[in-house]
């Protein structure tokens, strides 16, 4: 996903760049043509970085046959997408551990950035920057070095190989997001809403429960859809703490990409897609921009 | 200042409040008797507002104490004090319907849904918002918001109810009509109010004693005329809107006090109480008045000067007087010439005389 926005960033400031100043009219005819076909380039250029790896993976799902001299699949057919649905495939179990590990990262995280995010949002707490950086410090070096790291500890405290460990190990990559997101959520409900509440009698649990946090849920919903999303992605981590005994969709893609089997690879990468597409349109629902203008803040 | 006893519904003993290392309020007093209207006025950031939310209990106290029908609730926290308040922004919670919202304080106190909604039907028909209780409130306009609010407030059947600048985010026409409803109410169902506000005339007009405010202190405390014809200092008697001021200067003469103003050559006999000495005079543009130059006027002090501006604002003329070294502003029902020769009158019984600072 991050590669697909870089490009589509860079197609648009290419595009930008193409826009005519003020010119010669007899420049200015030359010009616009040029600049049509430039801005043409650019979309053919986004375009493709952005559907021509997904038409190859479409592509691959479907060929049965596909080797070297030839452009196009040899044969076509529905064969591995039987493979991959098959009730007894490795797919369909490693969607379901990827699934049942992202539930449970959600759970982990969001258990540690309500209360977080609420009090980074509402009490003047001294180290407020500081911690808040904290939560990003692990985004902030080499994951693989940190992992390997990770692994070796888990391992002596027996976690390498298990759910929990996988679960941890995701839950502290989305806790970055989930804290931020939840702390912005939280300071974009007015004080006084919540002081109304108390005001008319309720305890400060009560007010939070009947008040704050369901004004706040739209953000948080979303960044629950973030970790639950990022923890479905996860790879390295996965790799490094989870194998061999669990097998999540990425590490299956890996596995069967490694193995030369493209079919098995591309429709997993598709399985993985559905989920990033719903999020953009669940994100583009409940992010408000008066809680996207409070991240980080 | 003991408010131990029950006739008082609020007493206020030497309350401070700091904002970090900074104080904002250095030890207010005020007592308020049960079902009386009291506004606290002042300018923005003279901790009026800071006042009221340390009684609704949103705002930790530094020292002193605030006793509600004699029990120091200082420490308590705000949901058990027991006084409602209306918000500056209403904050009605946008994620309930108005039955939601007014209904909120009801249900905490354990009334069954039927009976909430049967109680706030009769507070929304009280404040003519009949039939709205299924409406989310951001569907309602402006006044019926501040209705609502108000209704939030009232449902719980206050004691005491705290209301933070509630007219200022309505209109000029709405407002009015509304203050003439909160008064109402509240000599109908009898609830001791506290209002903060920085409008000189709502203030005036709602409530029995009014509290001038100034940087964190009681500037006066009184009725409203009482304050208005006889401020306690300068800040009160400019803020209540004798903002005009003279230098005059006050002495002892054989037959009473001789007032002499700069730029007049006879001093005015006097026989009122002024300070002595150099003395600044406050007063509010209607005071003034028109008249012959040279015509002697008892107790008053006559400027001498010339009309440089004329202008018909409907029903009276408005003229700006130029003395020697000032212009004033001064109504009447004459038409005059521009550069006619005036006298500028100013009865001193009506002038707010302080020493001038030096």
């Amino acid at each position: 996903m991050n590669d697909q926005s870089q490009s589509a960033a860079l197609a648009s400031s290419a595009a930008l760049r193409a826009r005519p100043v003020a010119l010669p009219a007899f420049l200015t005819g030359s010009m616009k043509i040029g600049s049509t076909l430039l801005k043409a380039a650019a979309l053919a250029v986004f375009a493709f970085l952005l559907f021509g790896p997904l038409a190859n993976l479409a592509l691959w799902s479907v060929a049965e046959r596909w080797y070297a001299p030839f452009k196009l699949p040899v044969s076509y057919g529905l064969r591995y997408w039987e493979v991959v649905f098959r009730p007894t495939g490795d797919a369909m179990s490693s969607l379901a551990t990827s699934v049942g590990i992202a539930s449970l990262v959600v759970v982990v995280a969001l258990a540690v950035s309500v209360p977080a995010g609420y009090a980074l949002a509402r009490l003047r707490l001294p180290w407020r920057t500081f911690i808040m950086i904290l939560f990003l410090l692990p985004q902030a070096f080499p994951s693989v070095a940190i992992y390997i790291n990770v692994a070796r500890v888990f391992y002596s405290l027996g976690l390498t190989g298990t759910i929990p460990g996988v679960v941890l190990v995701h839950a502290a990559h989305g806790l970055v997001y989930s804290v931020w997101i939840a702390a912005a959520a939280f300071s974009a409900v007015d004080r006084d809403l919540e002081l109304a509440a108390r005001n008319m009698g309720a305890s400060p649990l009560r007010a939070f429960m009947t008040v704050t946090l369901p004004l706040a849920m739209p953000g948080i919903m979303a960044s629950g859809i973030f970790v639950f999303l990022e923890s479905l992605d996860e790879f390295t981590g996965t790799f490094f703490v989870g194998v061999p005994q669990v097998t999540t969709l990425p590490l299956l893609l890996y596995n069967a990409s490694m193995g030369g089997n493209y079919q098995i690879a591309s429709i997993t990468a598709l399985i993985l897609l559905v989920p990033s597409v719903l999020f953009m349109l669940i994100i583009e629902r409940f992010l408000k921009a008066d809680v996207l203008s409070k991240v980080g803040q | 200042m003991a408010g131990t006893s029950a006739s008082i519904a609020i007493a206020i003993d030497d309350l401070k409040v700091d904002y970090g290392t900074q104080r904002v309020l250095h030890g207010v007093d005020l007592d308020v008797a049960p079902g009386e209207f009291i506004a606290i006025l002042g300018s923005s950031g003279c901790g009026k507002t800071t006042l009221l939310r340390t009684i609704a209990g949103f705002q930790k106290a530094a020292g002193g104490a605030i006793r509600l029908f004699g029990q120091d609730v200082v420490n308590t926290p705000p949901e058990k004090r027991g006084i409602a308040m209306m918000f500056q922004s209403y904050a009605l919670w946008p994620h309930m319907t108005v039955l939601g919202n007014v209904g909120y304080g009801l249900r905490l106190r354990g009334l069954s849904k039927a009976d909430t909604r049967a109680r706030v039907e009769i507070v929304l028909r009280m404040l003519n918002l009949t039939g709205l209780e299924d409406r989310k409130v951001t569907q309602l306009s402006g006044g019926q918001r501040q209705r609502v609010a108000l209704g939030r407030a009232l449902a719980i059947e206050p004691d005491l109810l705290l209301l933070d600048e509630p007219l200022s985010n309505l209109d000029a026409k709405v407002r009015i009509q509304v203050r003439a409803e909160i008064k109402s109410l509240q000599s109908r169902l009898g609830f001791t109010a506290i209002q903060v506000t920085h409008d000189r005339e709502e203030a005036m007009t709602m409530a029995d004693r009014i509290v001038v405010m100034d940087a964190g202190r009681i500037a006066q405390v009184g009725a409203p005329k009482d304050v208005y014809d006889n401020p306690v200092s300068p800040f009160v008697a400019s803020f209540m809107g004798a903002d005009n001021t003279l230098d005059l200067d006050v002495r002892q003469g054989a037959s009473g006090l001789e007032v002499m103003a700069h730029g007049q050559d006879a001093p005015t006999l006097w026989n009122g109480n002024a300070p002595m000495g150099a003395v600044t005079a406050y007063f509010r543009d209607d005071v003034a008045s028109i008249q012959a130059p040279d015509a002697k006027s008892e107790g008053a002090i006559v400027l001498p000067g010339s009309i440089t501006q004329r202008t018909y604002p409907g029903g009276h003329y408005r003229y700006v007087v130029a003395t020697k070294d000032r212009h004033f502003t001064v109504t009447d029902d004459r038409y005059l010439d521009l550069g006619h020769p005036v006298g500028l009158r100013l009865p001193l019984e009506s002038l707010h005389l302080f020493p001038s600072a030096q």
